[in-house]
């Protein structure tokens, strides 16, 4: 049964560079706490050459020219790790949250989609730095063994079956102890530290001089930990992985040094988001259906704002079908901040995707032809923001008879399948053409002479052509309603024939008895 | 004509003759020299009777062998005619064989002509066959009861209403994030609503939303209602417009459609249709003996049924000719005729 771990060294800083790539090159610290008493947590090597190491103060740090500080992200470093998950559960669906910055895998019945080890191994590693991982990757027959590669051989290792003493054996003592030694607070770990130091008393530099060790003999001086510790050391720990079910989330985010101004750099900042995201979601055969985005706005006291309100602004983005493109998601969250502008220079972004499965579509030869969803929802966002949000869409009907009682809703194209259903409904079929209404938005106001009680001449001041004598009229035809409400109707509807300069032109007369106005409704056309 | 020939074969990067018969007439200075370069032409291809004279012999020779290797003009490739869609309306479609696919539709005509009820029409054939429509509705004239009873599948119907004004939160080039001194909610931001600038925004919002629907492509009909929209406002837009619409919607199975008061898209329209409405039909419920007495119809006993339109096909650049006569008479019954 072979088993891959995959192991990001130096998990804080590694998390700092996959949402700031340019800073690897630099020498970079991270610190966290409060101030004044923030302290260094974590360098590279470049800073560690430089002289900083953890445990100094902030203060201290920014003493030395040419480093780069960055305060220690959790949002950044889940996202990291969520990252490492979804790298490592798309090789194989029996995954162990090991530690922060560490995932086994159980490659049993892999070989066979993937190919022979060492080219899963290198896979998972191209992967892991698709990804924005400096991951080290090994695969041995044990998960412990593996464990262990990672932690001290840098890039790929694969260990044959039965060769996993030899290979580790010359990895320091050290590589044993690198999870715990972390945090020193914890009295497990000062356990572990006084074993290493009773360890380097000894001699005992390497996992060889440790696996050499007569095994009654050490258990008698350092009890079961030293047993187990010799075990690993010679590569014959076995146990089962405990794989994890992590909660999709997607979820990436990025705190500036100084507030962004512009919506140009930040469209820059999202869409490096968004690749991260689509890249996640890619990873397990996901799309997404809504995208959240929280900007976190700098206070600005001359617009008068309270400091604890409107710091966050928010938008969110709903798309009529699971999709998967990290251009068309840039853009359309271009064009949604164009329309409503955050007010406030930012210096925070969340962006959340919630996952969905992909769509499938099973198209057909036969199929009359439809927009595409990704170009279609472009193209409405873009007319939304010439014509106004609620004026374009596919209209619906609202169940009264009051007059104009719609509503325009998203515009998402039926099934085909229904289309097919519909064009062979019977009832469908031949219909007489319906002389159709054109509506006056809004009615035009107009000024009725009456004769026996019946419009005789009409004249709308809105509109010159909507005026004249009326030549011919059927009605009034009465419809009331809501009167249980306080929004009640009443009105008189007439269809009139009015003369105007040069044709005669039919018109739906309306009187609104409640309050007496007469207005042209709309002409029949 | 000639050098119109000679530039649209050069262009293509062909060998070109005029005619095969020409060939006895101009000799193989004509034809231009294949090594150097295929389209440049010896100035004796273009002289006159002075280098006639060759051998019949050699001229049968070149005669076939560039008649092997070019294509006459006569043969070259022609457009196929458009597919033409069902209007909705059999007489319409008996008088213009459809409507075209490609291709631009002009239907014009005044007030109570028939324009809006041809729209619904096309709009309930389209949607039948399962295709999306677009309408671009230049001044939010579109009635839904109608389109619901004329038995459009709204679902399939996208509607754009054009507004008086443009949106105050329009894009502005520099893209700020921090609006400068943003403006609080007393203060409105007013200018002059006249007609003439009302229809200008409407205009401007129709002609980039229609862009816009032609880029996505994918719909079976765009229709553009400039129908209520003053003459001389729908006259600005520059034909320029028009035959950018028509290159836009050649390479696709779009129909599109625009309907005005005016005839204002010229050539670039291939088919044009003018309504005009001729009478119109009333129920009432007079008796034979009351009519005989002429007693006056009361105006709550009649009740508009029917409508008469006549079209007339003004120009058609399609192959199809009319079954009859250039016109057609048709009538639409209103929704409560039964």
């Amino acid at each position: 049964m072979p088993f891959a771990c995959i192991f990001v060294r130096n998990f804080p800083v590694a998390a700092i560079f996959r949402a700031e790539p340019e800073l690897r090159a630099q020498a970079v610290a991270i610190f966290e706490g409060k101030p004044p008493l923030e302290k260094i947590y974590a360098v590279n090597k470049k800073a560690g050459s430089l002289g900083i190491a953890p445990g100094m103060t902030k203060a201290q740090a920014e003493l030395c020219s040419g480093l780069a500080l960055r305060p220690r992200s959790s949002l950044q470093e889940s996202a990291a790790h969520a990252a490492l998950l979804d790298c490592a559960q798309s090789f194989s669906p029996c995954v162990e949250d090991a530690a922060v910055g560490t995932a086994i895998l159980d490659l049993t019945g892999m070989e066979a989609l993937f190919g022979p080890l060492p080219e899963i191994a290198c896979a998972i590693f191209q992967h892991a730095a698709e990804l924005g991982l400096d991951a080290n990757v090994a695969v041995s027959s044990n998960a412990d063994a593996a464990v262990l590669a990672a932690r001290g051989f840098s890039g790929v290792t694969v260990i044959p079956a039965g060769k996993e003493a030899e290979h580790l054996g010359s990895l320091p003592i050290e590589v044993l102890f690198a999870e715990r030694c972390e945090n020193k607070n914890n009295d497990e770990d000062k356990k572990e530290a006084a074993l290493l130091e009773t360890l380097s008393r000894w001699g005992v530099r390497d996992l060889r001089a440790l696996a050499a060790l007569p095994e009654i003999a050490l258990s008698e001086r350092l009890g079961r930990q030293g047993v187990c510790l010799q075990q690993l050391a010679r590569g014959k720990a076995s146990r089962t992985l405990v794989p994890v079910e992590a909660p999709l989330v997607f979820e990436e985010a990025v705190e500036l040094e100084y507030p962004i101004v512009l919506l140009e750099p930040l469209a820059f900042l999202l869409n490096r988001l968004l690749e991260q995201i689509c890249a996640r979601l890619a990873t397990r055969a996901l799309a997404t259906q809504e995208l959240r985005l929280t900007l976190e706005l700098e206070n600005i006291p001359s617009l008068g704002r309270r400091p604890e309100i409107n710091q966050q602004f928010q938008r969110t983005l709903r798309l009529p079908l699971p999709m998967l493109d990290t251009k068309l998601f840039l853009k359309l969250l271009q064009l949604d901040l164009n329309a409503h502008p955050p007010g406030a220079p930012i210096k925070k972004i969340h962006l959340a995707a919630e996952p969905v499965r992909q769509r499938s579509a099973q198209g057909g030869l036969f199929l009359p032809p439809s927009p595409e969803p990704e170009k279609l929802e472009l193209t409405l966002v873009r007319i939304a923001g010439l014509v106004g949000e609620s004026r374009v869409g596919s209209l619906e009907l609202m169940d009264t008879h009051r007059a104009e009682s719609f509503r325009v809703r998203r515009f998402m194209p039926g099934a085909q399948a229904e289309h097919l259903r519909k064009a062979n409904d019977p009832a469908g079929a031949e219909k007489p053409s319906i002389t159709a209404l054109r509506m006056f938005r809004p009615p035009l106001h107009a000024a009725v002479t009456l004769e026996n009680g019946d419009p005789a001449r009409v004249a709308c001041a809105k509109n010159k052509e909507v005026q004249g004598s009326v030549l011919w009229k059927a009605g009034p035809w009465r419809s009331s309603g809501d009167w249980w409400e306080r929004e009640a109707w009443a009105r008189d509807e007439w269809d009139i024939a009015l003369q105007n300069e040069s044709d005669v032109a039919l018109y739906r007369l309306v009187h609104d008895l409640l309050n007496g106005i007469w207005f042209v409704e709309g002409a029949y056309d | 004509m000639s050098s119109a020939v000679l530039s649209t074969s050069a262009a293509q990067g062909r060998f070109f003759v005029f005619d095969a018969e020409a060939l006895e007439v101009w000799p193989d200075e004509v034809c231009p020299d294949r090594e150097a370069s295929q389209t440049r032409l010896t100035a004796k291809a273009l002289a006159g009777p002075a280098s006639r004279q060759v051998s019949s012999e050699d001229l049968s020779q070149r005669k076939e062998r560039w008649l092997g290797m070019t294509t006459p003009a006569s043969r070259l490739a022609v457009r196929p005619a458009p597919e033409m869609v069902s209007s909705g309306i059999a007489e319409i479609d008996a008088l213009a064989g459809g409507l075209p696919r490609g291709c631009l539709t002009e239907i014009f005509g005044p007030a109570s002509s028939g324009r809006t009820t041809l729209l619904l029409a096309a709009l309930t054939a389209a949607t039948r066959r399962g295709e999306v429509c677009a309408v671009v509705d230049a001044s939010d004239a579109f009635d839904p009861l109608s389109a619901v009873a004329a038995g459009i599948d709204l679902d399939r119907l996208l509607w754009v209403r054009c507004r008086e004004e443009l949106p105050q939160s329009h894009p502005s080039a520099s893209l700020k994030a921090c609006t400068e001194k943003k403006k609080s909610d007393k203060q409105t931001f007013k200018f002059e609503q006249s007609e003439s600038r009302s229809a200008e925004y409407r205009l401007e919002q129709l002609l980039r939303a229609t862009d816009l629907l032609l880029e996505s492509g994918g719909f079976g009909l765009i229709a553009l209602d400039l129908s209520d929209l003053p003459p001389q406002a729908a006259r600005r837009i520059p034909l320029t417009t028009w035959f950018r619409f028509r290159r836009a919607v050649e390479p696709t199975p779009t129909v599109l459609l625009a309907f005005e008061r005016q005839s204002i898209a010229g050539s670039c329209s291939s088919l044009l249709i003018k309504l005009g409405s001729t009478k119109l039909g009333a129920a009432g419920n007079r008796t034979k003996e009351m009519k005989a007495a002429q007693v006056p119809e009361l105006a709550h006993a009649r009740l508009l049924t029917t409508l008469e339109i006549t079209a007339e096909m003004v120009r058609s650049r399609l192959e199809r000719k009319p079954a009859g006569s250039v016109s057609a008479t048709f009538a639409s019954k209103t929704a409560w005729a039964g």
